[in-house]
């Protein structure tokens, strides 16, 4: 297949992701509305069923909620089998993407939205089972599906190739593992807000609420989450990002406003993983913490280009800018006699 | 560490009381939370204002633009905020908080690693995570299949249990993965300190071509920035030129036109007698000649000029670097000779086409330089350069006159070509052009240290995150109905699923095989 080719592949599969995003959501909201007023007793029944724990004994046969707990049940797993499908769509569009480009997907904002998107859907897939994820679930597809929309509607750039300075296989370390902790941190930060509302609801007896782990084990959760991505976050940003900078800009650290911020996330987890271990910041503190760090990675990832435009790291330059330093020209801007 | 038991006031302390309950304030939990807070508070202006460090023609800018701010700002230190007093405040703080919370850690560590694994509280169903269950078979055979199942499980056991009683604890690295990371993250901080205190970064711009070249010495910088230790005779001794550089242009798509990837031969001495060794210097391939790192960071072309005055005497001659203005180096710069009343300044095109009488550049690539422009503006009288202090790359016209040929345009020359100047003023000549690399040019010690450092923390981390401490305790007990045996978990991290590894603990006791949980 032609470079060309595979764009236009890739620009398709983000439709199709996009589009059966949508659907999952839909399938999820629907499960949702059918949930409401229902008792808390019911759907953990039924929810320890699809866990595949002991079968417990169905009281009684054929209460009239029957088939509303059936229809529940199906839009549930509709909702996630969508899910799969746009996450594979979705892993196609950032595979072929990378090769209609000759390098890895992640060279402008466009690509490192796509992949940071995709990353997040795909965790959730493979971590859906395992940390019984199925409350996460309208959240964690809204979420991938608006930034997704987001990526397509406002970012999109054509294939390029890279400059010089990203052309290094510590860009393709560093980006990765940026864009894995960025996708965990994600999940972590939505477990913290549902945490969060959660407490307020505490004895939500019907509703999604009702379906949402208890405090505790969301709590653990939420850490469990965190903690991987934080190491990713550390690896990153304190040790590829530096060796990278310093092989292509002579410098291992330089204050640049996009390492400010990467330092500014990293100082709030520390401060979040802290938290829980520190009298009477443990709990709703720790989760405000959790979420504030999210907001500094994503206003890092987002918003930073708007305010400051010294940073050197112009792949994340957004379409319209002129990229900075990292090819050279413009260094000499900055010599003076 | 909040509720300190004694909760008198500072006026009622002794000096002494006063000094413990300052240290334990400050090596507290909560301070160090609020510690780390307040440096990520404090790191955020340096990301909004300009600083000195990253780009000084910015804040420049920025300070003639707010004149009300600036001596304020200044007087904060917010145009260099990570050199700022306040910054390292907190950070020295930080340092000295979580050094005095890590020492007494590292001794309660030791003793509790030579320590065995408590016994079995008295009543073990009381614990948070605990179950008991009837089984046929004998109290010793339900011993002995615990201490296997938990050896295997790489639990430590507890030597001297009473009978019936099996007490194991295992994730001990936890904790030790705490501490390194903790004094991972100071060693960290000394290098990183340590490097930029002995350390330097200086740039130059270098002409490509054997002729031109660079001696490793302070005065053959353009820009220097010297640690606050830094030595002038830590500066090595080394001869460096450019013999070749080559520039790979994007020929297609939406960036045509711009430079893709460059790379120059480099060939240098490192010491007055030895040979001369060649480097292919590049981004992302920097050159280290004896611990002083040389990078490759940007590249222009410097327009070859000659400055002829009325009497045909040359009173400037030679290449004159253009700074590039945009990705397909459309170059500016200025050439105002020492001698002489004429100086000059305008655009480089490295590939001109007149599109409708305006002239455009196409591209970057100067291919055979046939498609190469220079475009001047000449001005007459005093250009200042007897005056200190000014930048090269700037013309002061305030007290010149403007020089215009007959259509009142700018003088255009192809390489080769000679203007003539009205009036009788002189002759500029377009002789060539040349291209020059910016090289940035560095030492970093104990650059290994911190980079190590970090790569211990990273490891400690990983200890302290996914490392899970638990004491499992058996105890098995005859009844009249066989054998009563009751399993409790304690999970020291407070992080983990405890009742998923109580329950799969009585399955392998059972002798059910069933999927491990965690
Ligand atoms: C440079 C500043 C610091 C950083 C970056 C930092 C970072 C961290 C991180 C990432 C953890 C998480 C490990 C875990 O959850 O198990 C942690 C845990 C911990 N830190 Fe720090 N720390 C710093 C300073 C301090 C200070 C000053 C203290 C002393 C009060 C301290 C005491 C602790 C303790 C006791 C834990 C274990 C908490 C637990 O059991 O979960 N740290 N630290």
């Amino acid at each position: 297949m032609s470079t060309h080719a595979y764009e236009l592949l890739s620009n398709r599969a983000v439709a199709t992701a996009a589009v059966v995003y949508f659907l999952a959501l839909l399938s999820h909201l629907v499960e949702w509305s059918a949930l409401i007023g229902r008792r808390r007793a019911d759907v953990e029944e039924r929810e320890l069923v699809g866990a595949g724990a002991p079968a417990v004994e169905a009281r009684g046969l054929e209460t009239p909620d029957e088939d509303r707990s059936e229809r529940v049940a199906m839009f549930g797993r509709l909702g996630y089998l969508l899910t799969c499908i746009a996450a594979l769509a979705h892993l196609t569009a950032v595979v072929s993407r990378g090769l209609a480009a000759g390098r890895v997907p992640w060279g402008n904002m466009y690509e490192f939205t796509v992949t940071g998107t995709c990353i997040v859907a795909v965790a959730y897939v493979a971590l859906y089972r395992r940390l019984k994820l199925s409350w996460m679930a309208p959240a964690v597809v809204a979420f991938v599906m608006v930034f997704l929309m987001v990526g397509v509607l406002a970012l999109y750039a054509p294939v390029e190739p890279l400059t010089e300075a990203l052309n290094s296989y510590w860009l393709v370390i560093h980006v990765f593992a940026a864009s894995l902790a960025t996708g965990a941190f994600t999940l972590g930060g939505i477990a913290s807000i549902i945490y969060l509302i959660k407490r307020r609801y505490p004895d939500a007896d019907s509703g999604w609420m009702s379906r949402v782990p208890s405090l505790a084990s969301l709590d653990r959760t939420a850490y469990r989450i965190h903690a991987f991505g934080f190491v990713l976050w550390t690896f990153a940003v304190l040790i590829t990002g530096p060796i990278w900078a310093h092989q292509a800009w002579g410098s291992y650290w330089n204050w640049d406003p996009k390492e400010v911020w990467a330092f500014i996330t990293w100082v709030v987890y520390a401060g979040y993983l802290h938290a829980r271990a520190t009298a009477g910041w443990k709990g709703r503190n720790a989760a405000i913490l959790a979420i504030v760090g999210l907001a500094t990675l994503w206003f890092n990832f987002i918003g930073i280009n708007y305010f400051s435009t010294t940073s050197a790291h112009s792949y994340a330059s957004v379409p319209s800018h002129a990229p900075a330093i990292v090819d050279g020209p413009a260094a000499g801007g900055t010599v003076t006699a | 560490m909040t509720g300190s038991p004694r909760e008198a006031t500072p006026r009622e302390m002794t000096a002494r009381e006063l000094a413990r309950w300052s240290w334990r304030q400050l090596t507290s939990m909560r301070t160090a939370l609020i510690l780390l807070l307040l440096l990520a508070i404090a790191a955020v202006p340096g990301s909004l204002i300009p600083q000195e460090n990253l780009d000084s023609v910015k804040v420049s800018n920025w300070q003639d633009a707010h004149t009300t701010l600036t001596p304020i700002y200044r007087r904060l230190g917010l145009f260099d905020v990570y050199g700022a007093p306040w910054f390292a405040a907190i950070y020295v703080l930080l340092m000295v908080s979580l050094i005095g919370c890590i020492i007494p850690r590292l001794f309660v560590y030791w003793r509790g690693l030579r320590a065995q694994p408590p016994a079995a509280p008295r009543n073990l169903l009381r614990m948070p995570a605990a179950t008991s269950y009837e089984t046929a078979e004998s109290v010793e055979e339900v011993v002995a299949r615990a201490n296997a199942v938990l050896g295997r499980k790489r639990y430590r056991l507890r030597r001297e249990s009473a009978a019936g009683e099996v007490a194991a604890e295992k994730g001990y690295l936890r904790e030790a993965g705490n501490l390194l990371f903790h004094c991972a993250v100071i060693i960290v901080l000394v290098g990183f300190a340590v490097g930029s205190l002995f350390g330097y970064k200086g740039g130059v711009i270098v002409l490509v071509g054997d002729q031109y070249g660079f001696s490793n010495e302070l005065t053959q910088y353009d820009d220097f920035a010297p640690g606050s230790l830094f030595k002038p005779d830590q500066l090595n001794w080394f001869d460096l030129h450019i013999h070749d550089f080559h520039v790979d242009w994007l020929t297609s798509g939406p960036r045509q036109g711009m430079a893709k990837g460059f790379k120059s031969e480099v060939q240098y001495e490192d010491g007055p007698s030895s040979p001369s060794k060649s480097y292919d210097l590049a981004v992302n391939h920097p050159l280290d000649i004896g611990g002083t790192e040389v990078f490759l960071i940007g590249h222009g072309y410097a327009p070859v000029v000659t400055i002829r005055d009325g009497k045909g005497d040359i009173v400037a001659s030679g290449p004159r670097v253009f700074l590039p203005e945009n990705q397909s180096f459309l170059s500016f710069g200025v050439i105002k000779p020492a001698a002489g009343n004429i100086s000059a300044q305008g655009l480089f095109y490295p590939a001109e086409v007149t599109l409708g009488g305006v002239p455009q550049n196409i591209t970057g690539d100067i291919g055979d330089k046939s498609a190469a422009m220079l475009s001047l503006q000449v001005w007459k009288g005093d250009n200042g350069m007897q005056d200190s202090e000014q930048s090269v790359y700037t013309l002061d016209t305030s007290r010149m006159t403007k020089v215009n040929d007959t259509g009142g345009r700018a003088f255009n020359l192809r390489v080769g070509q000679t203007a003539k100047l009205p009036d009788g003023l002189g002759t500029i000549t377009f002789d060539d052009v040349v291209r020059w690399n910016k090289l940035q040019i560095s030492q970093t010690p104990f650059k290994h240290v911190a980079l190590g450092g970090v790569s211990l923390a990273l490891l400690g981390l990983m200890g302290s995150l996914f490392i899970r401490p638990r004491r499992v305790w058996v105890r098995a007990r005859e009844t009249a109905g066989g054998t009563l045996v009751e399993v409790a978990v304690l999970d020291r991290s407070g992080n983990d699923e405890v009742d998923a590894v109580v329950s799969g603990l009585v399955a392998q006791l059972q002798g059910r095989e069933v999927e491990e949980m965690s």
